[in-house]
């Protein structure tokens, strides 16, 4: 049997590529926040630049639509003084028939730094980051089902600059667990860090299989769920859900399992309300908690580009 | 051409005989006396056992020829020790009609390697519609009819072609998949399929297909084979039929009985197969299932699938494995690992699936076609692309470190392949 090599990390330990949130050390993911930080200052200051990526060339290879993800990978290396090339997989080679690893090794002669990835089928940055040269680096930004672990990285970020320690949160994580990779990377982040409980709320439909072997308390009762949290993760959930047999309708569904003012007083009275957006407003989140004192939506994004300006920069830097 | 093989030790697990002895044969068949022989094979330190009889390896012809050839797949399968295999009918167009099927077989015969026994399509076009002329196939050679892994999902024509086949007693190999509960699914639905975002095909998508089978077993008499057990479930409701004295039997592929959804890994393609790989408690059942019997054979699943076929995503990837050439050293290390002898570790190999296929060869017996295979049991297999013969080099076993290699392989007393 063989044992396969972390591949994220390179023969030091250090990260090499950013494919998942699961397996990376604690050290690690606090580098990346410590880092994130100190480029927090970046983004308020009137010159928003700095020069660690100058010269480098960073491809945003999406093969999935995505305005949000695309557009602050695209401000964050842009910050950082890197070269931008955005390519919409979608309407180009895919449809011609060119294979993922052709577009790629075609990308690579054009002589690139980092690729930053999304693909609809969980795995995809793997198999990229196999296949790249040594000096490349991969950055997942969504594969699947599987994982987001930039959106993890601002979720924990995010956590971490409104409530300081994870080691007494209780966190919930509510909807459509199980086609969510920003659910399953915030999972993973949460329990690396230490978080004593974080539960997942949501319909039978929409919990993986064996979901609990993450690590995590599952309930189906949302008030029940929400009591005494500190930290609230709505999840984004798709109108096509309600297509096949998982709900019957998105009235139904917010009656259950949407954020509410009513249900959200059961929270902890200093509770964080989060989303990854983009948000189905009626659906998932009643717009007055949207855009209400426990909100923290909108930092999200802010942060979102310090951690991306932050893992690119370790990654280029290993 | 007359044979005589000496100094081995003879395994034969149709007797159950395994010691020092040697074999003659003559005119294509095992022959109980010696007499003079045109060639003299010493098998000192090697194991001389029936051929090999593998009930599920595809040789992608016609259709598929740039994932392997009839040929290379021919070249695979000997070298591997396989004298006879039966070929699923998922070929392209599929094999249901009988001018497919004797062309298929002249080709095989042509090439004069392994003995090949083609699988009907059960229906037109694998489509689960309408019933394929399996009378005229039958005549054309098909032993068997089969959907391979396409789905059946109407279970009117399922009875249907239950009761036509059981009419005149054909065989009817058969998948447990429920069609609907694994549309969508690519691993098995669970710990591991969750942590990789991946679609699940849950355990009871074959335990309620099985049980659907079984009940019209009860209720049409039909013959049936199951192809591919992958759960303990199914391996359970086996066991009851066999009790129940249905007529059915069973297989399991050689990687379900060694590997398990924690083989995935970081997306490892050569482990996208059909079905999924499951649980260890339900490769732990499989194993011990096939020890005791419930399951009557192991087979490759041989499906050479090409690189451009793997270096995808894995839902996208093509699922199937190569196996011909592995199919012994695997079984040698599912019988060492179950505590058996090397006759009951063969049989699953030999007798087993000639029971299955209703043939005479798998044995040594005076008189049975002289389909025999000289290997060395401790002899290492260094699982690489480059010592596989078959064109398809997509296995999970890459890098293995295996035992048991091939010395010679004879058919209809012929010998097909010597190392």
């Amino acid at each position: 049997m063989q044992i396969q090599r972390n591949p994220q990390l390179n023969a030091e330990g250090e990260l090499q590529h950013l494919l998942s949130i699961e397996g990376l050390p604690r050290e690690i993911l606090l580098q990346i926040l410590d880092t994130a930080e100190s480029f927090v200052g970046v983004t308020e200051r009137e010159v928003k630049k700095v020069p660690l990526l100058r010269g480098k060339s960073v491809f945003n290879l999406f093969f999935e639509p995505s305005t949000r993800t695309r557009t602050t990978f695209e401000i964050a290396a842009k910050r950082l003084s890197a070269d931008v090339i955005n390519l919409n997989i979608t309407v180009s080679s895919a449809t011609k028939g060119e294979s993922l690893l052709d577009t790629v090794a075609n990308l690579s002669a054009m002589y690139a730094d980092i690729f930053v990835v999304r693909h609809e089928y969980s795995g995809a940055p793997f198999l990229i980051a196999r296949h790249v040269k040594p000096h490349e680096h991969v950055i997942n930004a969504g594969d699947g089902r599987h994982a987001h672990p930039t959106q993890g990285l601002l979720d924990l970020f995010t956590i971490r600059h409104y409530k300081k320690d994870f080691t007494n949160l209780r966190v919930a994580i509510i909807g459509d667990v199980l086609h969510s990779r920003v659910a399953r990377s915030l999972i993973h982040g949460l329990t690396t860090l230490g978080a004593p409980e974080v539960r997942v709320i949501g319909p039978k439909t929409l919990l993986p299989a064996g979901v609990s072997a993450l690590g995590v308390r599952v309930f189906h009762d949302m008030r029940e769920g929400l009591r005494d949290c500190d930290v609230v993760v709505m999840l984004r959930l798709q109108n096509e859900r309600m297509r096949g047999a998982l709900l019957p309708s998105a009235q139904e569904y917010f009656k259950h399992y949407g954020l509410t003012g009513d249900k959200l007083s059961l929270a902890a009275p200093q509770a964080i309300v989060m989303h990854p957006g983009p948000m189905n407003r009626g659906v998932e989140i009643d717009s007055t908690v949207a855009d209400g004192p426990h909100s923290v939506i909108l930092p999200q994004v802010t942060f979102g580009i310090a951690v991306r300006m932050a893992v690119m920069s370790i990654v280029a830097g290993n | 051409m007359r044979l005589h093989i000496k100094n081995g030790r003879i395994v034969d697990p149709a007797s159950g005989k395994d010691g020092a002895g040697e074999i003659f044969i003559a005119d294509g068949r095992i022959s109980a006396e010696g007499g003079k022989a045109d060639r003299v094979i010493d098998a000192k330190g090697l194991v001389v056992a029936p051929g090999f009889i593998d009930l599920a390896a595809r040789l992608r012809e016609p259709g598929y020829e740039y994932k392997a050839t009839l040929e290379s797949e021919m070249d695979a399968a000997v070298a591997g020790g396989v004298t006879s295999l039966a070929c699923p009918p998922d070929t392209d167009p599929p094999l249901d009609e009988p001018g497919l099927v004797d062309m298929l077989r002249r080709r095989a015969k042509a090439l004069s390697r392994a003995r090949v026994y083609p699988v009907g399509a059960l229906t037109v076009k694998l489509q689960g519609q309408a019933l394929t002329e399996m009378g005229l196939l039958s005549d054309a050679g098909c032993v068997a009819f089969s959907q391979a892994n396409a789905p059946l999902a109407d279970t009117q024509v399922l009875w249907r072609a239950l009761q036509y086949a059981a009419t005149f007693g054909y065989p009817v190999w058969l998948r447990a998949e429920d069609a609907w509960l694994a549309k969508g699914g690519v691993a098995h639905d669970g710990e591991i399929a969750t942590r990789l975002g991946l679609p699940g095909i849950p355990a009871f998508a074959e335990t309620i297909a099985l049980s659907t089978v079984l009940e019209l077993v009860r209720a049409t008499g039909a013959k049936v084979h199951v192809c591919r057990l992958s759960t303990a479930g199914g391996v359970e409701l086996m066991r009851r039929a066999k009790q129940e004295r249905l007529p059915v039997t069973c297989d399991v592929a050689v990687h379900h009985v060694h590997l398990c959804d924690m083989d995935l890994g970081y997306f490892d393609s050569h482990c996208r197969l059909e079905p999924p790989l499951r649980s260890q408690r339900d490769r732990d059942a499989l194993a011990r299932g096939l020890a005791e019997g419930v399951i009557d054979c192991l087979c490759s699943d041989h499906t050479p699938v090409d690189e451009d076929g793997k270096h995808l995503p894995f839902a996208q990837a093509e699922p199937g494995a190569t196996g011909l050439e592995l199919l012994l050293p695997l079984a040698l290390k599912w019988g060492h690992a179950s505590g058996l002898g090397l006759a009951a570790t063969l049989a699953r190999i030999t007798s087993e699936p000639a029971r299955v296929l209703g043939v005479a060869n798998g044995r040594l017996a005076p008189g049975a076609p002289a389909d025999v295979v000289l290997f060395d049991p401790a002899a290492p297999h260094q699982v690489a692309p480059d010592t596989l013969r078959s064109q398809g080099k997509n296995t999970p076993f890459l890098g293995y470190e295996l035992a048991g290699r091939v010395r010679c392989t004879i058919v209809a007393g012929n010998v097909v392949y010597e190392q």
